[in-house]
């Protein structure tokens, strides 16, 4: 066993990238989704006239925002190892509490700042259970999931909130300019602010770290419950924001709003390049996504095609486009 | 190999057998014979090659070369049921039990007696599993669920499930190491009742107390080769000292001149309720501190405790003549002092992130402008220090998992120089890399000592801890054994401290 030649060579130099960003990105998840995108939106343009009019592209982005702007928050929490099922309830929650500061006269803004604080305040439920008390979050959050709707259905029984103060519409029905809607505006900058935070700041960074090796990420001087508990409470704040556009959109509050958008929050992440693992993703995948969820519902209600088909459909998108870089893959191996 | 021709033949024996892992020769040709009605101890450092052995008698591990031989004829236990077929059964430290099962189902598992339409007669079960139970002198009744029992009772079922096989050899791999002192009394017992019913033992363990009490004949194995064989009358402490670590310290280790400085480090009393005990010593400026002791000294947990990942019940720390208090890593980062563990790819790397964003990520807050990551930066610092370690990689963002185990290191330690410590803790810097990486990790730990640093070297190698600690703490069952340097610095001692038989090597 002889060791490497022992004469001096000089000092062996490493390159920083082998592939440049750009040719990485060509190669990425998120191209292979833009181009399912673009694909929906031919097939779409072709299969409907009604497609391609402005106002009803407009009335389309309705489809995702509100989901979008929780899977933001819930691509992080993923990415991080985590997750949240309780959002949906969050948004029953909130839009619930809205209702009854409503119902005690107060104004717009107070029903604005109770909305967001009840998401807040949910988070840090299921933030301190997870973090604190060390409880996987699939569990705390199933749970907290049955207990917030419940005390929404508690709270309204059969019932709804109705009357909504007339500025209150402007979150969910108004227009920023031409066919721009406040939600659509509401939607970019918080894709630019999450984009930032996850992909140019040392606690993305971290976040990233914990994803991949909590053990590591400790070791190595990140404050691992600090990051979660962060993360579950943006998670809740944007449920709640979420709740904000909803009831001003739905114009009134019942027990029953948002059920199961929870699991299609999920399927935006995933569907967006976020392993379920933990560890990678981004979220420029994860606005695409949001893209081709709301493409996808639109055209096929155009066409008229019932709900149920629809989630059949999206259903299908999520599994197929999960499976075929698999399949590809191990055709290629062979 | 000419053992007493006065000795019947062995029951099982081992014949040149050699087993190679990517990069290391695990057993090079050895030779182990076990005898019906005699206990044979295992004898040998760690990594010497022994639970390799008892992975190869058990069917879990396939040699590369060599022959099994049972009873004179040469066999094969490809699988873990061909070896217990065969009657070689194995008593793990660890052997994984089910709470919600009976006593009599955990020993059956897998080996129930049938009835009828191949169903379990249980009836039968609870019987031979009681008969087995009574067999060892347990008084557990077959019958109750085994999360009644306490971990002694437990022990016992393990070993008795190890017995329900109809075993000629069995093997016991520190068995002793999780039982108070009356329950190992209880298994010498046990020990000796197997041997009265004729069954060939192979005892493993680090305790020389206990090799002398129980083994009528020892083999000593060490990096993996056969070194010697005889039986206990014949044979010393001292000598069986001698035959584990050898004379031969066949690696080259950096030459240096030592200028030891001022303190930088100075622990008192450090104690946890479990782990260790009233920990303390100090630690000068460019100094190489070496921590020996065997697994489970508490070596590691001491350190880990050290640097805030778990927090000591009593113990303070001075640095540079300032008290600290280090809650977590986070604290003994900014501090000054940081730790390489020994687990590279759970603790120490993140296996599937780039090789710069590793090397980053404890330096981060250095490195960025307001939480704003700096890549311009970050790639600086990760050339800085890759090449200075002259870490072998294709680009510095490739995965750290796709390199080598040895480069996996150098970006581990890159990582924590990046932090520009005073302190660097490296537990077990050289286990399993190749020996060139090895060359190059103890020339660094040089160098860096040389710059002023002060490094401390957890080690479980003999010849590592002798080539470059300036002075060696020897830790025993959480606490430390002794301090030498010098010429009291020796293989002898070393073991001997470990070990814990210096009053008892004294008296005879």
């Amino acid at each position: 066993m002889s060791l490497a030649d022992p004469q001096p060579q000089a000092t062996r130099h490493i390159p920083d990238r082998l592939t440049t960003p750009a040719a990485k990105m060509f190669k990425s998840w998120e191209s292979l989704l833009l181009l399912v995108a673009v694909g929906i939106f031919i097939l779409n343009s072709f299969a409907s006239p009604y497609f391609l009019n402005a106002w009803n592209l407009s009335d389309a982005t309705f489809n995702f925002t509100e989901k979008a702007m929780i899977a933001f928050a819930m691509a992080l929490l993923i990415i991080a190892g985590e997750i949240d099922l309780s959002v949906a309830s969050v948004i029953a929650l909130a839009s619930t509490m809205m209702g009854l500061v409503m119902q005690a006269g107060f104004g717009t803004p107070v029903i604005v700042i109770t909305g967001l604080l009840t998401g807040l305040a949910c988070g840090a439920f299921n933030g301190v259970l997870v973090t604190r008390l060390g409880l996987p979050s699939i569990v705390v959050t199933i749970g907290t999931m049955s207990l917030f709707r419940g005390i929404s259905y508690i709270v309204l029984g059969d019932g709804a909130f109705r009357g909504y103060p007339a500025d209150f519409a402007w979150f969910g029905q108004g227009y920023v300019f031409w066919v721009i809607t406040v939600e659509m505006v509401i939607f970019v900058l918080l894709a630019i602010v999450y984009g930032v935070l996850l992909h140019k700041t040392n606690f993305g960074r971290a976040v990233y770290a914990i994803g991949n090796n909590a053990t590591a990420a400790t070791f190595s001087g990140i404050r691992v419950e600090r990051v979660k508990m962060i993360l579950f409470l943006l998670t809740g704040l944007m449920a709640g924001l979420a709740a904000v556009c909803l009831t001003s959109r739905l114009g009134s509050t019942r027990p029953s709003i948002a059920t199961g958008m929870e699991l299609e929050v999920v399927t935006m992440v995933v569907l967006g390049g976020v392993s379920i693992l933990g560890g990678s993703g981004s979220i420029p995948g994860v606005v695409i996504a949001a893209f081709v969820m709301g493409l996808v519902t639109f055209g096929l209600g155009l066409l008229n095609v019932p709900g149920i088909v629809m989630s059949i459909v999206v259903g299908a998108l999520l599994i197929g486009v999960i499976a075929l870089p698999r399949i590809y893959h191990n055709l290629r191996a062979r | 190999m000419g053992h007493d021709p006065a000795q019947s033949a062995p029951v099982l024996a081992l014949d040149g057998i050699t087993k190679t892992f990517p990069g290391v020769r695990a057993l090079d040709g050895v030779t182990l014979e076990l005898f019906a009605g005699r206990v044979t101890a295992l004898i040998g450092e760690n990594g010497a090659g022994k639970s390799t052995v008892v992975k190869t008698l058990t069917g879990i591990y396939q040699p590369d070369g060599g022959r099994i031989l049972l009873d004179g004829e040469a066999v094969q236990f490809p699988t873990a049921q061909a070896a217990a077929q065969a009657g070689v059964t194995a008593i793990h430290q660890e052997t994984v039990l089910f709470d919600e099962l009976s006593v009599a189902e955990n020993i059956f598992l897998g080996h129930a007696p049938k009835g009828r339409f191949g169903l379990i007669d249980r009836p039968a079960m609870h019987r031979q599993a009681q008969d087995i139970l009574d067999g060892i002198g347990a008084e557990i009744d077959a019958g109750v669920r085994l999360k009644d029992l306490g971990i002694a009772s437990r022990h016992l079922v393990a070993i008795a499930r190890a017995l329900s096989v109809e075993a000629r050899v069995v093997i016991m791999d520190e068995p002793t190491a999780a039982l108070s002192r009356k329950e190992i009394e209880e298994l010498y017992e046990l020990v000796e009742t197997l041997k009265a019913q004729g069954k060939a033992i192979l005892f493993i363990s680090h305790k020389f107390d206990e090799i002398f009490r129980i083994a009528d004949r020892y083999t000593v194995f060490r990096d993996g080769q056969f070194i010697g064989t005889g039986e206990m009358a014949d044979t010393s402490e001292a000598e069986l000292v001698q035959m584990m670590v050898g004379r031969s310290v066949d690696q080259i280790y950096p030459e240096r001149s030592t200028q030891v400085g001022d303190e930088v480090l100075t622990v008192a009393g450090y104690s946890h309720p479990t782990e260790f005990e009233d920990i303390g010593f100090t630690l000068r400026r460019g100094e190489i501190l070496g921590f020996y002791g065997l697994v489970g000294a508490g070596r590691s947990e001491f350190m880990q405790s050290l640097i805030g990942v778990t927090r000591p019940s009593k113990g303070a720390i001075r640095l540079d003549g300032k008290v600290r208090v280090i809650r977590s890593p986070a604290d003994a980062i900014s501090a000054g002092i940081v730790y390489v563990p020994e687990d590279r790819g759970k603790q120490g790397a993140i296996l599937d992130m780039p090789i710069f964003q590793n090397i980053t990520l404890p330096s981060l807050p250095r490195l960025s402008r307001n939480g704003f990551t700096r890549m311009a930066n970050e790639f600086a610092l990760a050339r800085h220090y890759t090449e200075r370690l002259d870490l072998r990689a294709a680009s510095l963002d490739t995965p750290v998992g796709s390199l080598s185990g040895g480069n996996q290191q150098k970006v581990v330690i890159a990582k924590w120089l990046a932090t520009q410590p005073k302190v660097i803790i490296l537990d077990e810097p050289t286990k399993g890399i190749d020996i060139g990486s090895k060359a190059a990790v103890h020339e660094f730990m040089a160098e860096l000592a040389a710059e002023g640093l002060s490094v401390i070297m957890v080690s479980s190698e003999i010849p590592e801890i002798l080539g470059m600690s300036d002075r060696v703490i020897v830790m025993r069952e959480g606490r430390i054994a002794a301090e030498l340097e010098g010429d009291a610095l020796t293989p002898e001692t070393l073991v001997r401290h470990a070990a814990g038989i210096t009053t008892k090597g004294a008296a005879a």
